[in-house]
């Protein structure tokens, strides 16, 4: 129990997506003009990380790394190789299954999410975490942690990041710094807050 | 025709830089940055996958029906990366090591999706190749600069070879540690887009309204 809660901790917060590993950034300083857009899209990639990332590892684990495929008879092949091609189709697929679901079954929720999934198929914090998992050989339970805990963190950044633009506005930016420049200094300021993250074990 | 080509070529890098204005592909760019061989490296390979993702795409544009052409454009560029990977790591196994994940990021690079996406459906092979090349220079320029600055003051070397001898070896230069960390990106990229803007007058964002502008209308394309 104590090395998910560790695990989840540093996904959180020491290794954050979005402040230490640049993941995500595109859609992380366009979409991050209000509280309330940025906390629509946070939830989603919340979402769609932790159905991800452990279904990329299950699929992984029984058809691609070297050997994988000895329940089919084939105990010499070795498809890893194929292993970008799998985990971007099944991140482009589980988020169109998720929002028809979801425009069927769950129509307010779908008002809610609906704009930002098709924006977040092709999120690099998405296929970041399960590139990370396929690299760091996670097991399925460790993935599901890792999945949320990175979601967590990439909405808590984005979030935070929301509230200080809105207060920027009502500062006297130097002209050429206004808007993409003041964000990247402004990242780059919670970046090393989050620093003092780093280093801490549970 | 010429004229169009030198403009398509040279406008990425100055006018309409990928990073500085249109805010893409930063995900995986930064990472790289703290060596200039690895940045050099993982430019290259973005050159790559731009410029042959943007002739595939142009080459079958009039045969992608518009509703997969998603779909179409994520598989030829997941697969054109797979070959880049494969070469890496056959051919420069130590860098291949250090970029990691982020050789796979090139498939959710927002440059690549977004030229394949606006220019290379409309445009001819040539074109886009150009288009491509043009695109990729961009992204590599702010690249390298942001390297040079990040291993020249964060441990005195410039593509691993000593230029400012560090205290640590009987030198005189302290190194910077904060240059070697993940904040000085952000922080050199936003001091980068200043500069660009001091001269380029007409990139200045309108007063910084937050709220009152809509998101941007591009936002379809941003991943």
């Amino acid at each position: 129990m104590e090395h998910y809660l560790s695990l989840a901790t540093k996904a959180i917060f020491v290794e954050n997506m979005a402040l230490a590993f640049f993941l995500g950034m595109c859609s992380f300083l366009a979409v991050s003009r209000q509280v309330s857009t940025a906390i629509g899209l946070g939830i989603a990639v919340i979402f769609v990380l932790a159905v991800t990332t452990p279904l990329n590892q299950f699929l992984t684990e029984t058809l691609l790394r070297p050997g994988s495929l000895a329940w089919a008879g084939l105990p010499d092949l070795d498809l890893s190789f194929l292993s970008f091609l799998t985990l971007i189709g099944t991140i482009a697929a589980t988020v169109q299954i998720v929002e028809m679901t979801m425009d069927r079954y769950a129509p307010a929720l779908y008002n809610a999410l609906g704009v930002f999934l098709p924006l977040i198929a092709v999120n690099c914090a998405i296929l970041g975490a399960s590139l990370f998992m396929v690299e760091r050989d996670y097991t399925l339970a460790e993935a599901t942690v890792f999945g949320l805990g990175s979601g967590v963190g990439w909405a808590l950044a984005i979030m935070a990041l929301a509230a200080i633009r809105e207060k920027l506005k009502y500062s006297d930016v130097p002209e050429p710094l206004r808007g993409l420049g003041a964000t990247f200094i402004v990242v780059g300021l919670m970046s090393v807050g989050f620093m003092a993250f780093s280093g801490i074990q549970l | 025709m010429a004229a169009k080509n030198r403009e398509v070529l040279l406008d990425p890098l100055f006018n309409n830089n990928p990073i500085a204005l249109q805010v893409l592909g930063i995900c995986s760019a930064l990472a790289v940055t703290t060596k200039m061989s690895t940045a050099f490296v993982m430019s290259l390979a973005v050159i790559f996958v731009i410029v042959a993702s943007n002739v595939s795409v142009s080459l079958i544009r009039n045969f992608i029906p518009s509703s997969i052409r998603i779909i179409v454009q994520l598989t030829i560029i997941a697969s054109l990366v797979i070959i880049t990977d494969q070469v890496l790591k056959a051919f420069v196994y130590d860098i291949s090591k250090q970029l990691s994940v982020f050789v796979g990021l090139i498939i959710t690079n927002c440059i690549v999706m977004g030229r394949a996406e606006a220019f290379a459906m409309q445009n001819g092979p040539k074109l886009s190749f150009i288009d491509g090349v043009g695109n990729g220079l961009g992204y590599a320029m702010i690249l390298m600069v942001v390297a040079f600055l990040r291993e020249l003051f964060g441990s005195g070397k410039v593509f691993g070879l000593t230029v400012l001898q560090p205290v640590t070896e009987g030198g005189w230069y302290v190194p910077n540690g904060l240059m070697v960390l993940a904040p000085s990106a952000f922080l050199l990229i936003g001091c980068f887009i200043w500069a660009i803007r001091v001269f380029k007058t007409d990139q200045v964002e309108e007063e910084f309204h937050v709220g009152a502008l809509p998101e941007p209308s591009h936002e379809g394309h941003i991943r």
